[in-house]
């Protein structure tokens, strides 16, 4: 029961994190229909400047200002890149987007060094909030929580029930008709994406402590966030947080399974369990796949339901 | 247009000759250093290089090997795959050079040991020799030993040997955990505790193992909520780097798990800053070296390194590989590598903490092992140097006897 408990506890808050990696990511794509391949380089990019600026004035105010940084950054990466490719169509914005995370990967080692930088967890959120029998949950996961469970209502709401919430999804659709109407679509778009860089930033803000602020965090975090995106329905902020959830539970208990296909057929005498060939393949635990679950997923998410769990789009 | 043509032909030809000079001019022994040097482990590839190159300043500094005769050292980007290495191994031997030089990943050893083998069957006189300097898969120097390849870390299964002979002083010892990367060093160091504890130790429960991949984990409160519900007292792991041990230790102190952790690599790189506060007196960790070692005569070199380079230097076991190799030159009176190699097989050596040895039958070099254990350190602190000004560094807790780490080795080496 314990340990059945905390394992759904740090599956929920596994896949609050990834949704928080994602969301971004999911924004973008949902509104805009550009694939960013840089979002990982902006949550890097959170992380960094999160480091410089606590490390001057605090934790707290590098919450605020590193994600209105790259809000602000993202906005002018919008406005004069991907704005003059847009004409070429989407295969040149997805190379743009790739060309800046190449770019990003190999500035950030010359200005902050290949080691990992001393981005530490605030003292104010550094104690245990509460015990589960013997577990201890820490303040810090709490606080991820929070901001990730903030964002999606925050999204949500902005996204159906305010004004402009309503003209960027008209404008996804029919931008002549909102255009005509008076509004600028343009920079509808260049909000949108700015405010998808800003969630990647602040996402970093709080992942880059968390973990460990280096060079290859953006690589690291890069195809996971992809996998959310494609199984979660490319597009679909519902469906995003749905998947993270789901494979963050899926993941963690699987690490806990420790049988392989050769258990299942214990006893019985199948001819191929004494194939030596096949018994290292038969001795792979689940938990041993257990990290490796989210890409099968994708994969046979891809095969049977291409649009994803609530993807609007083909 | 022509004329273009012919004066930028002038031009290469006369950069050619320009790049060609200083190396005919000061005839110097190369040494290539095989290693990542861009792309995700290129922090660890350009620490060594910077470590390899001052141990090397050093001995030109008293006056080089052979009566005046420098080393030089060659840098070579492998980027962490062994195509490339053996790429990189072709460069080196087009350009002469007999003795390279390596250390990260088993994978690229094994490639690069194979690989000089067959350089030396068909052409002899481009022989290479190789020392390797931390890649420490056992079979190197067991079943895929070779005459060419020296190794100069202990092996996995020498450091298993060493963190069991400490743990059997421990009465409070019940339980033990493995848990690893899943590739060759990872299933190595517990193929390796499974045979050493069941062995010296078989009154003490293995009562966990668990394999994930390299790098790819972000959270590890799954594997720690498992070792919890074990109730092991002890983990055993090989994991390495800022990820996989420092975020693993993290997460063990998040979920509240008490156990102690023996390690190969706590002190690499950033890895001590990465574990910060949770591995205080919990992190253990076997090496040949680390940076509270008291009294040793490599402090001012140390000292010097760290106010040149602002990094702590780690790998004394690399500095021993290339002192002993120009006392090798020197006593083989040359730099032909096959006479070299002779006079490696079976040298004794002063190293900073002890009396080395290079075993002729597996070349393995036996060298004696500290278990240490992180602590807080710094200047104004008992323990004066932390790594990588990280604000934590090591003391020791055991000097493990040659006796309890010395394996016997299955190698059958064809000697030239």
């Amino acid at each position: 029961m314990e340990f059945f408990l905390t394992s759904l506890l740090n599956g929920l808050s596994y896949g609050l994190l990834l949704f928080m990696l994602s969301s971004g990511l999911t924004l973008i794509f949902s509104m805009m229909g550009v694939l960013n391949f840089a979002h990982a380089s902006f949550y890097m990019l959170g992380a960094y400047f999160a480091y410089q600026i606590s490390s001057a004035i605090g934790f707290w105010p590098a919450l605020v200002i590193a994600p209105l940084v790259l809000g602000l950054a993202g906005a002018l990466l919008e406005r004069y890149g991907l704005r003059t490719v847009h004409k070429s169509g989407h295969v040149a914005e997805l190379l743009f987007t790739v060309g800046v995370a190449l770019l990003v990967e190999e500035i950030v080692p010359l200005i902050w060094g290949r080691m990992a930088v001393k981005y530490a967890i605030p003292r104010e959120l550094d104690f245990t909030l509460f015990s589960l029998f013997s577990t201890s949950f820490p303040a810090y996961r709490g606080f991820m929580l929070l901001v990730s469970v903030g964002m999606m209502v925050l999204l949500y709401v902005v996204l159906t029930r305010s004004r402009i919430g309503l003209i960027i999804q008209a404008a996804l659709t029919h931008p002549e008709m909102v255009g005509a109407l008076g509004h600028n679509v343009p920079r509808v778009f260049m909000l949108v994406f700015g405010v998808g860089t800003a969630l990647a930033g602040l996402a970093g803000v709080i992942g880059g402590n968390a973990f460990v602020t280096e060079p290859s965090m953006a690589a690291a975090v890069g195809s996971i966030v992809f996998v959310i995106a494609v199984v979660g329905g490319l597009g679909s902020l519902e469906g995003a947080f749905i998947a993270s959830l789901v494979l963050g539970i899926i993941q963690t208990f699987s690490v806990a399974l420790d049988y392989s296909l050769s258990d299942l057929f214990a006893g019985s005498e199948v001819a191929l369990l004494h194939d030596e060939a096949l018994r290292s393949l038969f001795s792979i635990r689940i938990s041993q796949m257990a990290p490796m679950i989210p890409y099968l997923v994708m994969v046979l998410m891809l095969i049977f339901r291409p649009q994803g769990l609530m993807g609007k789009r083909e | 247009m022509s004329e273009k043509i012919a004066r930028a032909g002038i031009l290469v030809i006369f950069a050619v000759f320009l790049m060609a000079w200083p190396a005919v001019a000061a005839d110097t022994i190369k040494i290539a250093h095989i290693d990542p040097m861009s792309g995700a482990f290129a922090d660890a590839g350009e620490r060594a290089d910077k470590m390899l190159r001052a141990v090397v300043n050093e001995i030109n500094a008293k006056g080089g090997v052979l009566g005046g005769k420098k080393l030089e050292v060659v840098t070579l980007d492998n980027k962490q795959s062994p195509q490339e290495s053996l790429l990189m191994l072709k460069k080196a031997t087009d350009e002469g050079i007999h003795f390279i030089t390596q250390g990260h990943g088993s994978n690229n050893a094994a490639a690069l040991s194979e690989a000089i083998t067959k350089i030396y069957q068909r052409t002899p006189e481009k022989a290479v020799l190789y020392l390797n300097f931390s890649a420490v898969d056992p079979e190197l120097t067991n079943d895929k030993c070779n005459f060419w390849h020296f190794r100069f870390d202990s092996n996995s299964d020498m450091k298993v040997a060493a963190i069991v002979s400490y743990l059997a002083r421990q009465k409070s010892v019940k339980k033990v955990y493995l848990i690893g990367q899943d590739y060759a060093h990872g299933r190595a160091v517990r193929d390796a505790a499974r045979r050493l504890l069941a062995q010296k130790l078989p009154n003490v429960k293995i009562v966990g193992d668990d394999l994930h991949p390299t790098g790819k984990v972000k959270d590890f409160s799954p594997y720690v909520a498992k070792i919890k519900a074990s109730g092991a007292d002890t983990v055993i792991t090989g994991n390495w780097g800022n990820n996989d041990l420092g975020l693993l230790v993290k997460a063990g102190k998040e979920g509240g798990l008490k156990v102690n952790w023996f390690t190969f690599y706590a002190e690499a790189g950033g890895t001590p800053a990465a574990i910060g506060e949770a591995g205080v007196d919990h992190v253990y960790q076997v090496s040949e070296y680390h940076t509270n070692i008291p009294n040793s005569s490599i402090e001012p070199f140390v000292r010097k390194f760290e106010k040149e380079t602002g990094m702590s230097f780690y790998y004394l076991r690399m500095k021993t590989a290339i002192e002993m190799l120009a006392k090798a030159i020197n006593q083989a009176k040359s730099a032909d590598p096959l006479k070299v190699a002779k006079a490696l097989e079976g040298m004794r050596y002063q190293s900073a903490t002890g009396e080395v040895w290079m075993r002729p039958e597996d070349h393995q070099l036996m060298a004696p092992l500290y278990i240490s254990v992180m602590t807080k350190a710094g200047p104004k602190l008992k323990y004066k140097h932390d790594v990588n000004r990280s604000g934590f560094g090591f003391r020791t807790e055991a000097l493990i006897a040659l006796k309890d780490s010395v394996l016997p080795t299955t190698c059958r080496m064809a000697r030239p």
